[in-house]
């Protein structure tokens, strides 16, 4: 992304306490190329803000009421240069720093701040490569170990939908979408069928086919079908297609 | 030391069972030897009760010949040499016994009756002393067991007793840095009140330093931790935070662990106010009944926010020093209804003599 000459940075600031929004408002009202434009504290707001303001800049606190700031990234997608901001938290600066993304730490110093900025600001400007940040395996880097999914948030334009991952029927690969299916409805979201299937708990969710994850608490029976090939029955009704080797790993799980 | 003659209880059992070995032997002389059952007594029960002694010197060979460790000549060699020599020193202690009895009317022509048994006795003697041998083996091994087993307890002991003093001393991080953003934020805004937050977070800090060192305080002298604790989050959070106190006066004087009620109320603000966007209230209860201590908190919480990142130590810990610290007498219960959470606690309150113990046997540990 380019900024054209005279054009100022729209910044949204995130965080849910008014004395930490407090320091960056003042930090960044010494330049003026910056504008404010949205303040929000808690995450359902500011993936509506950034989706209807289309900032440039967002400051982005990590743990906030309703999502945190790894799943706001997640849903706003590759749009805005984004800085994490967090007091403490050892996995997430790991991740930050393993993917190269700009993060300020609590209590914020002022040259880490004009650092930063200065940063984000040669992004914007197309004088630093500007990689869309590649939100969920920053997120997935960022999750303590031995740690998975407890929910899947999707978005339907400004809006935010949890589904937790107890209530996930199971997910379908559509190119590069997956669908969820849950209570009866289907949600699309952007991501690979194998990232998903990485951040989920493997003892609950079993892959039974290159374009299926299913969750084994729903699985009814599995009927052959034709040939060499098996279907899974959901206590949902859902039929899935299993492969071969889907079935082996099935039956393996079945038989425990 | 020999393991034997350091307790006068061990060497009693020891000698008991030397009585049965001492009626085989007065069996053996009376009816293979030719004497007397009278003369056999005489002879076996003194002869036996310093082979006794005699026998307990196979403990240094045995310390020095480990089995494990030792080949098998060796092993044999010292032994069987062992056994030579203590039963060849018999045989003189035997023939001095018997000469001295043989002056006597009772026990007259006993000598010669006795050197005629001589092989015999030598055998026995070398039979007996390896039977000790084996009886040294078998305490060796009981007392290395007994010995690790100890070593295992102690290790497990003090890791449990560092583990809880690290869990007792530890101060959020996330609290203490989001606090000192609030102050640098307030440096500008309102520098009165970045003052008053200094020296409020100065005095939880101070408060909980010490604290990992005592076994109780009062509850009173808790509370005053609590207070300070949301003080400081009070700045943070404002009007979202709300906390409402039921304290039963009698309970203030009771001993309590320390860092009992702050990790629950600190969870509470974590867990609860923190994720709810329009804040919400935490309640605390404290009342003494029937020699205990109830507690109960309770906070609203959002039961569809993120997980925490950090997740909370808080609930075990205090769940697990309960339980370590009056087994089998404290309770501890969480509950989730609704967007209600609520954690209830009993535990005895202490005497003044039992405290004095508890005190005196964790400063015995940390010393």
């Amino acid at each position: 992304m380019t900024l054209p000459e005279g054009h100022r940075i729209r910044t949204i600031i995130v965080d849910d306490e008014d004395l930490a929004r407090q320091v960056l408002r003042e930090f960044l009202s010494a330049h003026s190329e910056i504008e404010i434009v949205a303040e929000c504290a808690n995450g359902f707001e500011a993936v509506k803000s950034v989706t209807e303001r289309k900032p440039d800049l967002v400051f982005l606190d990590i743990q906030m009421p309703k999502l945190d700031g790894f799943e706001v990234l997640e849903l706003i997608g590759a749009g805005p240069a984004v800085i994490f901001v967090t007091a403490y938290d050892t996995f997430a600066i790991r991740a930050f720093e393993v993917h190269a993304v700009d993060y300020l730490l609590k209590p914020i110093s002022a040259p880490r701040f004009e650092a930063a900025l200065e940063r984000a600001k040669e992004r914007l400007s197309g004088k630093l490569p500007a990689p869309p940040l590649p939100a969920l395996d920053l997120a997935a880097a960022a999750r303590p170990p031995q740690q998975y999914l407890d929910r899947i948030p999707v978005r339907d334009g400004a809006s935010v939908f949890i589904i937790p991952v107890a209530k996930l029927d199971y997910a379908e690969a559509q190119d590069d979408y997956v669908a969820l299916a849950s209570q009866g409805k289907k949600h699309l979201k952007q991501q690979t069928i194998s990232s998903l299937e990485t951040s989920l708990d493997p003892s609950r969710f079993l892959r039974i086919h290159r374009s299926y994850i299913v969750n084994l608490e729903r699985v009814a029976k599995i009927e052959p079908y034709g040939k060499d090939s098996y279907v899974a029955v959901l206590s949902t009704g859902a039929q899935l297609p299993v492969s071969r080797a889907g079935h082996a790993r099935l039956r393996a799980f079945l038989d425990r | 030391m020999h393991p034997i003659l350091t307790q006068l209880r061990r060497l009693v059992f020891y000698l008991l069972g030397w009585i049965p070995l001492a009626g085989m032997l007065t069996y053996l002389l009376a009816v293979t030897g030719g004497l007397t059952w009278w003369q056999a007594g005489a002879v076996a029960f003194p002869l036996c009760l310093l082979y006794a002694f005699v026998c307990l010197a196979a403990w240094y060979p045995c310390l020095a010949t480990p089995l494990e460790r030792s080949s098998v000549p060796r092993f044999l060699f010292t032994h069987v040499a062992g056994a030579v020599v203590a039963s060849a020193l018999w045989l003189l202690a035997a023939r001095s016994l018997v000469r001295m009895l043989s002056g006597s009317r009772e026990f007259r022509g006993i000598d010669a009756r006795l050197s005629e048994d001589l092989p015999l006795l030598f055998g026995t003697g070398v039979l007996l002393y390896l039977l000790a041998v084996g009886f040294h083996y078998v305490l060796l091994a009981v007392e290395a067991s007994r010995q690790a087993e100890a070593r295992v307890m102690q290790a497990g002991l003090l890791a449990r007793d560092a583990e809880l003093r690290a869990l007792k001393a530890q101060v959020n991080p996330h609290f203490l840095f989001n606090s000192l953003n609030s102050i640098s934020a307030l440096t500008s805004s309102d520098p009165p009140k970045a003052r008053e937050m200094c020296i409020l977070l100065g005095d939880f800090l101070r408060r909980t330093l010490g604290l990992g060192e005592k076994p109780s305080i009062p509850l009173a002298e808790e509370m005053s931790l609590v207070h300070a604790f949301l003080a400081v989050e009070k700045i943070r959070y404002g009007d979202r935070l709300q906390m409402e106190e039921a304290i039963d006066p009698a309970a203030l004087n009771a001993e309590v662990p320390p860092l009992l009620l702050q990790p629950l109320v600190e969870n509470a603000v974590v867990h609860g106010v923190a994720n709810l966007v329009e804040g919400g209230w935490i309640r605390l209860a404290v009342e003494r009944r029937d020699g205990l201590l109830e507690i109960a908190i309770e906070n609203q919480f959002d039961p569809e926010a993120p997980r925490r990142r950090r997740n909370g130590v808080g609930l075990v810990n205090v769940r697990q020093r309960l339980e370590a610290r009056y087994p089998g007498h404290a309770s501890f219960q969480a509950t989730a209804a609704g967007d209600r959470f609520r954690v209830a606690i009993s535990l005895p309150i202490e005497s003044e003599q039992a405290q004095a113990l508890v005190n005196r046997v964790s400063l015995e540990r940390t010393s």
